[in-house]
């Protein structure tokens, strides 16, 4: 495996076990690349991340913006385990990824597609609706724990999405642009809502988004990276209080900066 | 409504057709005919119905299972894909009527060859809708449940299986023409009752209206059973809601 080669020149990275040598809820990628390899025959291989390091402390909310195509689903996939680096050492606590399109399993209701990460652990479907059921009502939901996510609105589905998320009882969080199939309106509501929710139940979040707005508005730390193969090339530490506003001058100060670092005119 | 016109139209054609042209009834009995022999062998018919429509039910319902078994042996195991996949796609080019005989020789003439050969012909549709639909399961849906630390038996339960499900019996509907035509040729090859033994019987005696009656309650039984897997389809996919009336036969 090229990437136990590369990680063996470095001192700090154990080769067997490299997750899970963090603190409770931390993350650390250590000059983490990543290539997949061409797919046709004389097609070019494609370097999806180059050299990316980063850290997120417990509890810590990182927002990652980007262009289009510039790697950010393969570092959290990275993250989550799913995919292996190339180079470079990936460590982190359990993660647990909230992929683009929610994912709820159509045949189940909303509360069982919420409880699913007990079920799969081992937990019978009526114990497994227990532990989720408390969460509908603070989130919002509650009246909708039947329906099945058909009947659900794109809203709904992304807070059903998130409590399952929650579910895995997982201390770090991926979320892949999160928001991205929602109107305007929704998606506002949405930030606030998710903003409430990460002040109930802390977790460390790392969150890959392409709006600016909404990575300044929910993050700690903002981290800007660049067009394909994509790394870090700035990062911004937002200190304003919470609940933050859009129009807060402080803050569409910070959102104008996101913007220039990332190419914006 | 619109089924009932059509075949209000052929009858009508074909009834004009056997009695203005002067074809032999014993070649083109007209429905008239047909109709009373119907009734008039309605005891025969019945008997020998229930016993090609038990064939054709547990056919059918065999085919469902050996089809969803190899779908999901050929979706785990590549190497199933790559050596067996070819060879069913082979067995459903073999002539039912080379392999009949030698079933019969085996198994003699009871249900077990006709069962056999039912589900030879039917259990192909089932795999290609189910593998279909197994292939067709998002592979991101399978990344979100391995990062939720679904073994992969929890994977195929909980995201496979319920999509394969219904696709499985979208494939038996397709089956249900071939397996009544299998069953005939079953009953040809050898049997001593069942409504294809009737027509074999039915035809040198020149009972041709006979042989039609047979055949009436054979396309008759087909709409039948297509009707149940389309509840049976409905009943298992209650997630996707969908207009009354027009997944009907």
């Amino acid at each position: 495996m090229p990437a136990e080669g590369a990680m063996a020149t470095r001192l700090e990275a154990p080769v067997q076990e490299p997750r899970n040598v963090v603190g409770p809820g931390e993350v650390d990628l250590a000059g983490v690349s990543r290539t997949f390899p061409a797919r046709r025959r004389g097609g070019a291989a494609v370097a999806a991340l180059a050299d990316v390091s980063l850290r997120a402390r417990p509890g810590e909310i990182v927002a990652l913006v980007g262009p289009s195509g510039c790697g950010k689903t393969t570092l959290l996939e990275l993250v989550c385990g799913l995919q292996r680096p190339d180079a470079g050492a990936v460590r982190s606590d359990p993660a647990v990824l909230m992929p683009q399109r929610d994912q709820l399993l159509p045949w189940l209701s909303a509360i069982d597609n919420a409880a699913l990460a007990p079920r799969l652990a081992g937990a019978s479907r009526e114990q497994a609706r227990a532990r989720a059921h408390p969460l509908f009502a603070a989130f919002g939901l509650e009246g909708f724990e039947r329906a099945r996510p058909g009947e659900l609105s794109g809203g709904m589905r992304q807070r059903v999405a998130f409590l399952r998320t929650l579910l895995s009882g997982k201390p770090v969080l991926c979320l892949d642009e999160p928001f991205a199939s929602l109107d305007a309106l929704t998606r506002r509501e949405m930030r606030a809502w998710l903003a409430g929710a990460l002040a109930q139940q802390p977790r460390t979040v790392l969150f890959v988004t392409h709006d600016v707005e909404e990575a300044v508005v929910l993050a700690d730390r903002v981290l800007v990276l660049s067009p394909r193969p994509g790394h870090v090339i700035a990062e911004l530490t937002i200190e304003q209080p919470r609940p933050r506003d859009a129009a807060d001058p402080e803050i569409v100060a910070l959102r104008e900066r996101a913007l220039r670092d990332l190419g914006a005119p | 409504m619109i089924a009932a016109g059509i075949v209000i139209v052929l009858l009508g054609g074909w009834e004009a057709y056997a009695r203005l042209s002067g074809i032999d009834s014993f070649v083109l009995p007209a429905p008239d005919q047909v109709a009373s022999a119907l009734w008039d062998d309605r005891s025969l018919l019945w008997h020998n119905l229930l016993v090609t429509a038990e064939e054709v039910g547990l056919g059918v319902l065999l085919a469902l299972a050996v089809g969803f078994a190899l779908a999901v042996a050929i979706h785990f195991w590549r190497p199933i894909r790559r050596g067996v996949y070819p060879l069913l796609v082979g067995s459903q080019a073999v002539p039912i009527v080379i392999v009949a005989p030698l079933l019969l020789v085996w198994f003699g003439f009871g249900i077990t060859p006709k069962l056999l050969i039912i589900t030879l012909v039917c259990f192909f549709p089932v795999v290609v809708t189910t593998l279909d639909a197994l292939a067709g399961v998002d592979p991101d849906q399978l990344k979100l449940l391995r990062t939720l630390d679904a073994s992969r038996l929890q994977a195929f339960r909980f995201a496979e299986m319920p999509a394969a499900a219904p696709a499985a019996l979208s494939g038996a509907k397709i089956a249900v023409a071939v397996a009544v035509i299998g069953a005939v040729f079953a009953e040809y090859a050898g049997s001593s009752d069942g409504l294809g033994h009737l027509m074999l019987q039915a035809i040198p005696q020149l009972e041709t209206a006979r042989a039609y009656a047979a055949v009436v309650l054979l396309a008759a039984f087909a709409v039948l059973l297509f009707a149940a897997l389309t509840l049976a389809e409905r009943r298992l996919v209650t997630w996707i809601p969908r207009p009354e009336g027009r997944t009907r036969p």
